[in-house]
């Protein structure tokens, strides 16, 4: 019952956003290049769902591939941070200043690099991905109980049999909660890369929208972007809820970000 | 199973650099083991007792001195799968439940078992320490003295020659802790283990050891070694027998450094 309610009263907060939002543009007869009605954007998103949902798929695509890409590198790179002293204290200032880098600002380049479509988007998706990844990887490996490693030695347990028995499964709720950050972010570096060097997509669709001035078409990818964008954070959540049924359980239900 | 080693410690020396500074953790510590005995080091927190424990697992080197196993030195690998080890907390894997965390050792060091035998053996050290019908649980579902209990089982499981305890029961209740002492003996004299116990409680050091090693802080010296006269099975009665009384009183003030009543009536 509770659980109805809470859903209810977030369903609320969606509503009433767009209830004031109807009403505002409304009242002020601001007209729709400025600021589309909701209704106005929903009605256009139906009208045009399948050009929508073609430009769907490259993004998504995009997002995916980067994402995964950063969690393999991302977990690559972290296993050797937090196993050798001397990769973390060679690679540590590398990826700070990486990291305060705005990816975002290489994106041109790539375009000279890689040309225009898919690859460009992939790899700028996984490099926005990729920090929280490595990071967060390397502080849950590091932070298993030095005394439980010590006795699996003790026990004659080899390298493999610490890892996969204790370290990975300790460093897995620190792994999640680095794809929970990732993923969003693979999205906004997916869709930088459509802004500057793509034909499709969804980012490809706000900008062009943006281009001939169809401010409610703009809006219609700006809404399937957040949907996209909430269901692969949801289904991270899922697997995570699914993997780490027990971590879900001491801990409460995981905060968002 | 591995015959239960002889353990004697010589003239043990540790010392580590902490930033600048040298630190002696222990100076010329003695200590004689017997096999199947139980040793309880007391000490003042700083006493090195956890140094020592660290030596006789072979994570630290000795500066001087050394420590045999039937009249050999130590080597990391001789020690390979025989020591048990029981930490002030409990330490247990929270994603597996109790049955896999005692499951954990024998996985490791008693390759040879089948999984079946594994299984019915831990299930029955479980059932030991009266917690048949908690094998499911993960340990977020169980109490500390729970938690602790699926630490010893899963100690005992590949029965090791040298159960290293420290501290085991320091986070635990005063009831738990003595039902968890009671317990404990109960299952030694079960096994065929030497135990170490380090320990800041006098009473239970007394309650537990046939021998206990009275040490001084900063250097950790061995200040007295007492073997304890009572005879087992030792429980409730014991603890408020005068003469228990009057040993652990006898520690408390060697470890004060007041000269204690009972030497200088003897």
């Amino acid at each position: 019952m509770r659980y109805v309610a809470r859903l209810a009263g977030q369903a609320g907060v969606f509503t009433a956003f767009f209830l004031c939002w109807e009403a505002l543009v409304d009242g002020l007869r601001i007209k729709p290049v400025i600021l589309p009605a909701p209704t106005l954007i929903f009605s256009t998103m139906a009208k045009n769902w399948s050009y929508l949902l073609d430009n769907t798929w490259p993004t998504l695509f995009a997002v995916t591939g980067g994402f995964v890409l950063a969690a393999a590198f991302g977990f690559v790179i972290a296993v050797g941070i937090a196993y050798s002293r001397w990769i973390s204290e060679m690679t540590y200032p590398f990826l700070v200043a990486a990291q305060v880098l705005p990816k975002v600002a290489l994106a041109p380049l790539f375009l000279i690099w890689f040309g225009f479509g898919l690859t460009p988007k992939v790899v700028i998706a996984a490099l926005i991905a990729f920090f929280p990844i490595v990071i967060n990887t390397a502080r849950g490996l590091g932070s298993v109980e030095p005394e439980l490693i010590q006795y699996m030695h003790s026990l004659g347990a080899s390298w493999r049999e610490v890892f996969f028995k204790i370290s990975l499964p300790w460093a897995l709720p620190y792994i999640f909660a680095s794809f929970r950050i990732s993923i969003t972010l693979a999205v906004v570096g997916a869709v930088v890369g459509e802004f500057i060097s793509s034909d499709n997509g969804l980012g490809y669709v706000i900008n062009y929208a943006n281009a001939s001035l169809d401010t409610d078409v703009m809006f219609g990818g700006i809404f399937a972007l957040s949907a996209l964008g909430v269901i692969l954070f949801l289904i991270v959540v899922l697997v995570e809820r699914m993997v780490l049924s027990w971590h879900v359980a001491v801990e409460g239900i995981p905060e968002t970000m | 199973m591995p015959t239960v080693p002889h353990i004697v410690i010589e003239d043990l020396t540790v010392q580590y650099r902490v930033k600048d500074n040298t630190v002696l953790a222990l100076e010329g510590v003695s200590i004689d083991v017997p096999p199947r005995s139980f040793v309880g080091i007391v000490g003042p927190s700083g006493c090195g007792k956890t140094t020592l424990l660290k030596v006789l697992s072979g994570v630290l080197k000795a500066t001087r001195g050394r420590v045999l196993i039937d009249g050999r030195l130590i080597e990391k690998s001789d020690l390979s799968g025989k020591i048990g080890h029981i930490f002030q907390r409990p330490l247990l894997l929270p994603w597996r439940t109790a049955l896999g965390n005692v499951l954990l050792t024998t996985e490791i060091a008693s390759k040879e078992i089948s999984q079946r035998d594994r299984v019915a053996d831990a299930r029955r050290w479980l059932s030991l320490t009266g917690l048949a019908g908690f094998e499911d649980r993960l340990p977020h579902e169980l109490s500390g003295g729970m938690q602790q209990r699926v630490s010893l089982c899963r100690a005992l499981a590949f029965r090791p020659p040298i159960l290293l305890m420290d501290e085991p029961f320091a986070a635990l209740d005063e009831i738990t802790r003595e039902a968890m002492q009671e317990e404990l003996l109960r299952l030694w004299s079960a096994t065929e283990s030497t135990v170490i116990f380090v320990t800041h409680s006098i009473s239970e050091a007394v309650l537990l050891s046939e021998r206990v090693i009275v040490m001084t802080v900063r250097p950790g010296r061995v200040d007295e070694i007492i073997d304890v006269p009572f005879s087992r099975p030792r429980g409730e009665e014991l603890r408020g027998s005068p003469r228990f009384t009057e040993l652990v009183q006898h520690i408390r003030h060697k470890l004060r450094g007041v000269p204690g009543e009972l030497r200088a009536a003897s």
